[in-house]
């Protein structure tokens, strides 16, 4: 309450012209009675973060809905903090959460009691790519090259850095390891915009940085991408850095690195909750999804615009935890207790 | 000089009527926040940045950094007044500022810190102008060790400077230390002294700590020694401001080092927190007043926000032109950047000029607005002194149960700060100092961090911080500071003639 009576105060105060106006809304349909909490699982500045307040920047201007949403991050305990406080607000239809990987990997990896199971799935908003980078100076043209510096190398000489430990970034490493027969050094930092200035500045020899995390440096020039960790190649065809589009990224796979990984951006809502606002909300999404600032977004960090809801949706997720399960044990990144 | 000209070019951009509206709004705005504790810059300009889709990226920016710089300067304010820091990196404002205000010198002490936050806002601005290319990829030679050895020195610079016995210091300073490591291991990913507590799993906040160890500490003294300020007999005067910039040229010595620490920790990134400290730390070191640091000496409050503001302000450097954030706050206008479509990075500064030097022309005139704004309010944050304890405190104790609360949303954080206001309370009395605790706190984890990923690097070398030119000098540096006090009392001995014979 307290946050939403200050936040009307300073709405208020900034303009007048821009205080909430009551405007469209399907008749008769549910709708949220009181402000919808977003809670993000992560801290701000980062991907799920700048996504969240996008969405609730694209849902205030074109007026998508009565009540206000509010944007609270929770990030304690690998997002853990976030996700407890969506499994502890039961048939609370007022409160959605965007995820990360970390929805799988956190439970995985610290034993904090929590399953995607918790919760009713809403929407899978996009996945986000990953991008195998290297520092525009280093000798290395494409992935063959890189793999056979890296086998030519004692174990741990090179070194790979990412967002967070046992999460998605070590997740790759780990399999990458796997499939050179090599270990590399695994150098975990708080964001993925310190990840790739890390590189720029050559304290660390590659990343798997998402697109919208290294992609200034790239138009920079100062990185170099080599394989994109997806099935296919990226569907971005206009120029980015020099001649080079998002589509020019070939498949890691194509190049002999048989990895793929893609994550999820998906919305949960608290468990026992009415299919009415589920379905509300999949609406309110698909809206979101329409405007054009969303379609930049998407354009801007080389997202995977796959959409999925309701049963397929739940599915998607099952497997994809499955895969984490198994992916994390091969890894030893179960936790121990 | 061509970025002159695209300075001038900036001014014109900015110098609309509208702009300057939102200038004092966003100023206005910013103050209130920087005056709640816990509501802070970083939750002040991402409740607003939703609302700013609508503007032109430019008025955006303006409103959003205006407020910035708002809670920049609104943060001394209680600081100085109840010895409650409305911002982290006003924490080393109160060691001096609330002792005068004790002493009846409020007013002082609010202009003292306004003008110097000032001073330091300019200088950093005036070294974005000139030199931000070339500060752009100085950053970039900070690796982990470099970071690490820039902590080491914060920590060594602030060490063996208070009155307290040194075992107290480091006793407080590892209690610090034990509080930062609760919560998430970065390195890891484990959970660390969470003691299966869902509560714990965000650790400490600083904030929170801070609130209490002050805020709540401070009535709790406050109650016992009788139930009144002792501030209460200053009177208003309303030519306050001018006498005391009569004084301030004085210190230029430790102004210029203040603000030059500044740009240093705020490029870096280290942030606008420990450049606070150090900048105390080393003003006490430097001063002939050293002695009477913490009783009431200007100069202990013109050296924090001198260099607070320094570093918030080139804070803002590393987002713009490498896309990382110096500081919380500029991690959320990050994310205001690449929702606008203006892609952070080093063609910022190339493509789109109008907004880069609008925003720089910007912190010119928000910084000079807002000199104007606060220090004509300086004789009404004052008088609130005059107000009865009974009255006041109360109304103390629900903004702060309140600003805990706003940190996460989460009621057990008003828990926690009861639990470290009485903690705060024995700690008082027990003769342990604060400042080492708190400087544990806010930096013991990154510090932490930084340490351990260097050894990930070098693989388990501590060679890692002698490795280059730059990061053996900040160590040798910090060792310096570390040794000072026995290095200068041998230099003493040396020099006296009992020693010679």
């Amino acid at each position: 309450m307290i946050d939403s009576l200050r936040f009307r105060a300073l709405a208020f105060a900034v303009s007048a012209a821009m205080v909430a106006s009551l405007g469209v809304a399907p008749a008769g349909a549910w709708e949220p009675t009181r402000n919808v909490e977003f809670i993000v699982p992560a801290g701000t500045g980062g991907g799920a973060d700048q996504m969240a307040r996008m969405i609730q920047g694209i849902v205030a201007k074109h007026n998508l809905m009565k009540q206000t949403m509010v944007v609270i991050n929770k990030a304690g305990g690998a997002g853990g903090e976030g996700f407890l406080d969506v499994k502890g607000a039961k048939a609370n239809p007022n409160k959605l959460v965007i995820t990360l990987s970390n929805l799988f990997t956190t439970p995985l990896a610290t034993g904090i009691p929590f399953s995607w199971k918790d919760m009713t799935p809403v929407a899978m908003l996009a996945l986000d790519e990953f991008v195998l980078w290297v520092n525009a100076d280093s000798p290395y043209k494409t992935v063959q090259e890189y793999v056979a510096a890296i086998k030519a190398a004692p174990d741990g000489q090179f070194k790979m850095g990412g967002t967070g430990s046992k999460q998605e970034d070590q997740i790759i490493t780990v399999a990458l390891e796997k499939a050179i027969g090599k270990k590399m050094t695994y150098v975990p930092y708080k964001g993925g915009g310190e990840v790739a200035v890390q590189l720029v500045g050559k304290h660390i020899d590659s990343t798997v940085n998402n697109p919208i995390e290294a992609v200034a440096q790239w138009r920079a020039g100062k990185l170099r991408p080599l394989c994109v960790f997806d099935s296919k190649t990226l569907p971005y065809p206009d120029k980015i850095a020099g001649d080079k589009s998002w589509a020019d990224i070939p498949t890691c796979k194509s190049q002999g690195l048989d990895i793929e990984y893609v994550m999820l951006r998906g919305v949960f809502m608290p468990a026992g909750v009415p299919k009415e606002a589920v379905d509300y909300y999949v609406e309110l999404f698909k809206k979101v999804r329409a405007t054009p600032e969303w379609a930049q977004l998407m354009k801007d960090g080389a997202f995977n615009t796959s959409f999925m809801t309701g049963a397929d949706y739940a599915k998607w997720v099952e497997n994809e935890d499955k895969r984490h399960r198994d992916l994390m044990k091969e890894a030893g990144f179960l936790a121990t207790n | 000089m061509e970025s002159i000209g695209d300075l001038l070019n900036g001014f014109a951009v900015v110098l609309s009527w509208q702009n300057l509206l939102y200038m004092v709004i966003g100023i206005v705005l910013g103050v209130i926040i920087g005056v709640l504790p816990g509501l802070g810059g970083a939750n002040g300009v991402a409740i607003l940045l939703p609302l700013t889709f609508s503007m032109s990226p430019t008025s955006a920016i303006i409103l959003l950094s205006c407020i910035y710089w708002g809670a920049l300067f609104g943060g001394a304010i209680t600081s100085i007044l109840f010895n409650i820091p409305g911002e982290p990196w006003s924490v080393a404002t109160t060691f001096d500022g609330h002792p005068m205000a004790q002493k009846g010198q409020a007013g002082e002490a609010l202009t003292a810190a306004f003008t110097s936050s000032f001073v330091g806002a300019l200088f950093a601005v005036i070294v974005i102008t000139l030199a931000a290319p070339l500060v752009a990829s100085f950053a970039l030679q900070f690796g982990p060790a470099e970071k690490f050895s820039v902590f080491f020195l914060a920590f060594c610079s602030f060490v063996g400077m208070g009155k307290e016995p040194p075992t107290k210091t480091i006793a407080a300073m590892m209690l610090g230390f034990a509080l930062a490591a609760v919560g998430t291991d970065t390195v890891t990913g484990q959970l660390r002294l969470t003691f299966g507590s869902t509560e714990l799993l965000g650790g400490f906040d600083f904030l929170i700590a801070v609130i209490g160890l002050f805020g709540i500490g401070e009535i709790l003294l406050t109650m016992e020694e009788g139930l009144s300020f002792k501030g209460k007999a200053a009177g208003i005067n309303p030519a306050v401001v001018l006498q005391t910039w009569k004084e301030l040229p004085r210190y230029w010595m430790t102004s210029l080092r203040s603000c030059l620490i500044g740009c240093w920790m705020g490029i870096t990134p280290a942030g606008a927190t420990p450049a606070s400290f150090m900048s105390y730390g080393i003003a006490k070191r430097a001063s002939k007043n050293g002695d009477k640091f913490g009783t009431g000496e200007i100069e202990g409050v013109i050296a924090p926000e001198t260099a607070a503001h320094a570093a918030g302000t080139s804070a803002l450097l590393p987002m713009l032109s490498l896309g990382v954030p110096g500081s919380p706050t500029a991690a959320v206008l990050l994310g205001g950047l690449l929702i606008w479509g203006l892609q952070p990075g080093p063609l910022l500064f190339v493509e789109q000029k109008e907004f880069v030097w609008g925003l720089i022309a910007s912190m010119y005139l928000g910084n000079i607005v807002g000199l104007v704004v606060v220090l004509t309010m300086v004789p009404f944050f004052a008088a609130i002194l005059r107000v009865p304890f009974a009255i006041i405190a109360p109304v103390i104790l629900v903004i702060c149960a309140i600003g805990a609360y706003t940190v996460h949303n989460n009621s057990f954080d008003v828990v926690m700060m009861l639990v470290f206001g009485v903690a705060g309370y024995f700690l008082k009395k027990c003769n342990y100092p604060m400042a080492p605790l708190v400087l544990a706190i806010v930096l013991g984890d990154k510090a932490e961090e930084a340490f351990r990923q260097s050894l990930l690097i070098s693989q388990g070398s501590l060679g890692v911080f002698w490795s280059s030119g730059l990061v053996a000098t900040i160590m040798s540096l910090g060792l310096i500071a570390l040794f000072w006090p026995f290095l200068s009392n041998l230099y003493g001995r040396i020099l006296t003639p009992a020693f010679r014979k």
